[in-house]
C-alpha cells in the first residue's frame, strides 16, 4: 500500500486563514468529499466554509438535525465511497462518542475535527480549553480501542494535521481526530499550500473478508457499498465477513485485539513529535496545541538566561508517544506538562516518564500565560 | 421460504432468529416477494437497520449490502450513504422504537428533506428484544414489562407523524394484509422521494402473552380482526372504531 502525489485543491502559496478555515481546506485537500455537520461554537466556520466548498468541488455538504446524525451520516457516507469529515466541540463531541464507537467496530474511516472549548457541560462556549483529550480515546464505551488523535499548534499546522488525519484514517481504517482548540480555530495567520500533496487511499479489494486480514499491517480492504460485494456490515461482535457473533468468546477476543493491535504495530507511522533543546536540557516541557506555542516562547527566552530548558511538542497524542517520553525522561531530570484542562496528558506522561513530573494546569476559557510557565519552570528548576 | 426466493437470501443462512408467530418473518418474505416481483438487482440495494428485532430483518438475512448500525440511527446511516451515492437503492428496515422513539429526530428530519429512503418500519408496539417494555407506539392499556397496570400514555400515529414532517408516500397496513403489503412496498420502491411504510408486527413472545393473547395465532386472529381498510372505517361508531387500526395508504406517492 503506497500513497500517491496530487495536485493542491487550492492554488500554490501563500494564505491569510484563521484555523477553522484551514481545517475546512485541510479537509478538501486530503480528499474528503463528504460533510455532515451541526452548528456548534466554536466550529461553526468549518462548516460554513463546507457547505460552499463541497459545491465547489462537486462534494456532498449535508446539515444534519443533530450530532449523533451527523456522525452516523459520515459512517454511512464512506461505506459508499467517501472520504468523510465533521466538525464540532465538547458537547456535540459527546453527542458522537456512541458512533465513534461504531465506527471504530466497523472500522470505517472517517475524520472528526474538534474545536475544542472550556467545559464540562456548556461551559463557556466561545473560550479555549484542551479538555477532551482523554474523552477522546476514552469516550465510547467497552474502553478497549485505538483512535488518532493530532494536535495542530498554529493555522498552518491545523491545515496539515487535517490532511494527515484523513490520510492516516483512511490508511487504517479508524476515526481520526483533529484536536483542535478555540484558541488555535479563531487564530488567523498565513500559512502555506504546497504544490502538492500526499494522498493515502484506503485499501480496494473485490470477494475479501473486510473484516478481517493475516497481512502484516492488520488493516482489511474495504469494499464499498453499490459494488456487487454484498457487505455485511454491523456494529455488533462479527466474523472477518461480517457475520454477527454476540455469543462467540473467540470472535470477540480476536475482533477487539486486531482493532487494538492494528494501531499499536503500526505506533511509528504515525507518531510525530518535535524536539527543541532537549539534547542539552536539564528539564523540559511536554506539551501540546495552543499550549506549546506559549511554552516555545517561554523557552526561548528563559534559554537566554542559560537556563537549560527543552520542549517535546506532541503532534500526536493517540497513540500516546510513548516511546518518546520515555526517553525524554532519561535525559532530563524533571518535565513539566502545562495543559488547558486539569491534568489529563499528564497523567500518561507520569505512566511512561521515569523522572519527576510536574503539572500546570489550568481551566478558566484562557490560554495559559507565559507568566505562569515561567514561574512553574524556574521553581523546578 | 419457497425455493424461488432463496436467491435473495445470504448465502449460508438457514435460519431465522426471530420467535414462533413473529410477524418479522412474514414481512420479511413479503419485502423480498416485492423486490422479486419488481425484478430488482439486490446487488445495487442498501439495507439499513438499527437496533432491536426488526433491525435482523435485513441483517444478514439480505443478500445485498446490509448496514447494521446504532440504536435509533439507522435513517442517519441511510440518509449519509444515499447523498453520497444516489444511484443506491437505499431501504430501511427496522422497529417502532427504534425510528419513532430513540431514532424520532432522524425520522422527522429525512421526511422533511423528501431525501429517496424507503422506510420500513415494523411495528409491534412494544421493545421485544430487551424484554416487552413500553414504547412510543403501544396502546393505552396495554400491559408491558413497565406497564404493569396498563399503558397510562397515548401512542404515537407514525403516519400521520411522518405525514407532516413531509413524506411523500405514506401507508399502513398489517402483515396480515399480505397483498396490500407486498403492493405498498413496491410503490415505495418505485417512488423517488421519503417513503414511509408502518408494518403492523405481531410479538406474541412479548406483547401478546401479556395482553391475553396466549397464542400466536391469537395475535395473528386478533389483528385480521382489528386491521381495516380506510373505507372499511366509514359508518363505523365511535365505539367501534376504538379498538380498531386503520390500514390504507394515507398519502399516494406525490411528486
Amino acid at each position: 500500500m503506497t500513497s500517491r502525489w496530487i495536485k493542491s485543491t487550492l492554488p500554490k502559496g501563500g494564505y491569510y486563514f484563521s484555523g477553522n478555515e484551514a481545517a475546512a481546506e485541510g479537509a478538501i485537500a486530503a480528499g474528503c468529499r463528504f460533510y455532515a455537520g451541526y452548528p456548534i461554537t466554536p466550529s461553526n466556520e468549518i462548516m460554513e466554509r463546507m457547505s460552499v466548498r463541497m459545491r465547489e468541488v462537486g462534494g456532498v455538504f449535508v446539515q444534519m438535525e443533530d450530532e449523533l446524525g451527523s456522525i452516523g451520516a459520515m459512517i454511512g457516507a464512506a461505506w459508499a465511497g467517501a472520504k468523510a469529515v465533521t466538525a464540532t466541540s465538547g458537547p456535540g463531541f459527546s453527542l458522537m462518542q456512541e458512533g465513534i464507537g461504531s465506527a471504530v467496530f466497523t472500522e470505517t474511516p472517517c475524520v472528526i475535527i474538534d474545536v475544542q472549548r472550556a467545559g464540562p457541560s456548556f461551559g463557556q462556549a466561545t473560550k479555549v480549553a484542551s479538555g477532551d483529550i482523554m474523552q477522546a480515546k476514552w469516550g465510547s464505551h467497552g474502553g478497549d480501542y485505538q483512535v488518532i488523535a493530532l494536535s495542530p499548534w498554529s493555522v498552518q499546522e491545523v491545515y496539515d494535521l487535517t490532511i494527515r488525519a484523513v490520510n492516516l484514517s483512511e490508511r487504517f481504517r479508524v476515526p481520526a481526530m483533529v484536536m483542535s482548540e478555540e484558541a488555535i480555530g479563531h487564530l488567523r495567520e498565513s500559512m502555506f499550500v504546497t504544490e502538492k500533496v500526499e494522498i493515502w487511499d484506503r485499501k480496494k479489494g473485490k470477494g475479501v473478508a473486510p473484516f478481517g486480514t493475516e497481512e502484516e499491517d492488520l488493516v482489511p480492504p474495504m469494499p464499498t457499498f453499490g459494488e456487487g460485494e454484498r457487505l455485511l456490515v454491523t456494529s455488533s461482535t462479527h466474523d472477518p465477513y461480517g457475520f454477527r457473533k454476540t455469543d462467540d468468546p473467540e470472535v470477540q477476543a480476536k475482533l477487539v485485539e486486531r482493532i487494538n493491535e492494528k494501531i499499536l504495530r503500526n505506533r511509528k507511522a504515525i507518531i510525530q513529535t518535535e524536539e527543541y533543546f532537549i539534547d542539552d536540557s536539564e528539564i523540559a516541557i511536554v506539551a501540546y496545541g495552543f499550549t506549546a506555542r506559549t511554552s516555545l516562547y517561554v523557552l526561548k527566552s528563559l534559554r537566554k538566561e542559560g537556563i537549560k530548558v527543552g520542549l517535546l511538542r506532541l503532534q500526536t497524542l493517540w497513540p500516546f508517544p510513548e516511546e518518546e517520553i520515555e526517553g525524554l525522561g532519561r535525559k532530563v531530570k524533571r518535565v513539566m506538562v502545562p495543559e488547558m484542562n486539569m491534568g489529563q496528558v499528564v497523567g500518561e506522561v507520569k505512566k511512561v516518564c521515569g523522572c519527576e513530573v510536574v503539572k500546570l494546569c489550568q481551566n478558566n476559557g484562557e490560554v495559559i500565560r507565559p507568566e505562569r510557565i515561567n514561574e512553574v519552570l524556574r521553581r523546578i528548576y | 421460504m419457497v425455493r424461488a426466493m432463496e436467491k435473495y437470501i445470504r448465502p449460508g443462512i438457514k435460519v431465522t432468529p426471530f420467535c414462533p408467530g413473529c410477524g418479522s418473518g412474514i414481512l420479511m418474505g413479503l419485502i423480498l416477494r416485492a423486490i422479486d416481483e419488481l425484478k430488482l438487482d439486490m446487488g445495487k440495494m442498501l439495507f439499513v437497520s438499527g437496533a432491536g428485532c426488526a433491525a435482523w430483518i435485513p441483517s444478514p438475512h439480505f443478500n445485498g449490502d446490509t448496514l447494521h448500525t446504532l440504536h435509533g440511527r439507522p435513517v442517519a446511516f441511510a440518509t449519509g450513504a444515499k447523498l453520497f451515492n444516489p444511484a443506491l437503492c437505499v431501504m430501511v428496515i427496522s422497529g417502532d422504537g427504534d425510528l419513532s422513539s430513540i431514532g424520532g429526530n432522524h425520522l422527522i428530519h429525512a421526511a422533511r428533506r423528501n431525501i429517496d429512503l424507503k422506510v420500513i418500519c415494523s411495528n409491534n408496539m412494544v421493545y421485544g428484544m430487551t424484554g416487552g417494555q413500553v414504547a412510543s407506539t403501544t396502546p393505552i392499556g396495554a400491559v408491558t414489562a413497565t406497564t404493569q397496570e396498563g399503558n397510562s400514555e397515548r401512542p404515537f400515529d407514525l403516519c400521520k407523524l411522518v405525514e407532516a414532517a413531509g413524506a411523500t408516500y405514506v401507508a399502513r397496513y398489517s402483515v396480515t394484509q399480505p397483498v396490500a403489503l407486498i403492493n405498498s412496498i413496491k410503490k415505495a420502491l418505485l417512488h423517488v422521494g421519503f417513503s414511509f411504510i408502518e408494518a403492523i408486527s405481531p410479538c406474541p413472545t412479548q406483547f401478546g402473552r401479556r395482553n391475553r393473547l396466549d397464542r400466536p395465532e391469537d395475535m395473528i386472529q386478533d389483528l385480521i380482526r382489528r386491521c381495516i381498510l380506510e373505507e372499511e372505517a366509514e359508518g363505523l361508531t365511535k365505539e367501534e372504531l376504538a379498538e380498531k387500526i386503520i390500514t390504507g395508504e394515507f398519502l399516494p406517492c406525490q411528486k
